[in-house]
């Protein structure tokens, strides 16, 4: 069973580990730490409580807390985008709280209504196989690796910034890999 | 699609909420409303039906908003994104 204390713990450490504080807010706070233990109960991972997830883990990867999207958010906003996370200065009350625009891209976020289409596909068992690859061809998982400090990822994009070194997504670079078959 | 009205003294304006149940900014926004007494109907996004959402996407898009919550809709045109206080007090003209 997932509790909220155990949500709570989990933010609070990740936020130490990364030198983030947590929304200041009390209410607010907890009105977060809630939707997340939602997701989680709901989707069986704690997707980002401000977002709509499909509830598909290869389409949510993205918005899992704490998101791809943190980082770059809290260097260019101070928070991310529900503001869980907030930067020290944010924390403090020396620069306001204020809703962060997003930047997760709207062909991700669009991923979320597909359903429909695929539930009226689906409702005809010859045809399933065929939505179940075209799901997965739809997200092409690639490996990346940062010309800074040698990290490497297998995700859809690279982070936007170095989990490890802090470099900027810019330092990241495909790892092409060509399986040539023989005999 | 389950739409929840709320009632309000002040109905000067249609006010129509995209949101999700889980979202802190959303509730704010409906605790914002409520407080103005401003009359307003909402849907949360997540607990509606595949079908539903499709329409929604279609809805916020063709208004020229963003799928970010909340979405609020004034008098089926002025599209405010997430709980900006200043666009909305504008907007109700609060």
């Amino acid at each position: 069973m997932i509790t909220l204390e155990h949500v709570r713990q989990r933010a609070e450490s990740d936020a130490k580990t990364y030198g983030y504080y947590l929304n200041p807010d009390p209410d607010f706070l907890q009105d977060l730490l809630e939707g997340i233990k939602r997701n989680e109960e709901r989707y069986g991972y704690p997707s980002c409580p401000c977002r709509l997830a499909s509830g598909k883990f290869e389409f949510d990867r993205d918005i899992i807390c704490p998101c791809d999207y943190r980082d770059p958010d809290i260097e260019e906003y101070g928070a991310c985008y529900c503001a869980l996370y907030v930067r020290k200065d944010l924390f403090e009350g020396k620069t306001p709280i204020l809703p962060v625009p997003e930047r997760r891209p709207l062909e991700k976020q669009a991923r979320a209504y597909g359903k429909a289409v695929e539930k009226h596909v689906a409702e005809k068992p010859s045809e399933t196989a065929t939505v179940i690859a075209k799901e997965s061809s739809e997200i092409k998982l690639k490996l990346w690796y940062c010309k800074q400090c040698g990290y490497v990822v297998f995700r859809e994009d690279p982070p936007y910034i170095c989990p490890i070194c802090k470099a900027k997504r810019e330092m990241f670079i495909e790892i092409k890999i060509r399986t040539d078959m023989y005999g | 699609m389950k739409v929840a009205k709320v009632p309000g003294k002040n109905s000067k304006h249609k006010v129509f909420v995209y949101a999700l149940s889980t979202c802190a900014w959303c509730k704010l926004t409906k605790k914002f409303l409520k407080e103005n007494e401003i009359e307003y109907e909402y849907v949360d996004v997540d607990l509606c039906e595949d079908e539903d959402k499709e329409k929604i996407k279609k809805d916020i898009l063709d208004k020229g908003g963003d799928l970010s919550y909340p979405t609020i809709i004034v008098d089926g045109k002025i599209v405010i994104t997430g709980f900006r206080k200043d666009k909305l007090k504008e907007a109700l003209e609060i």
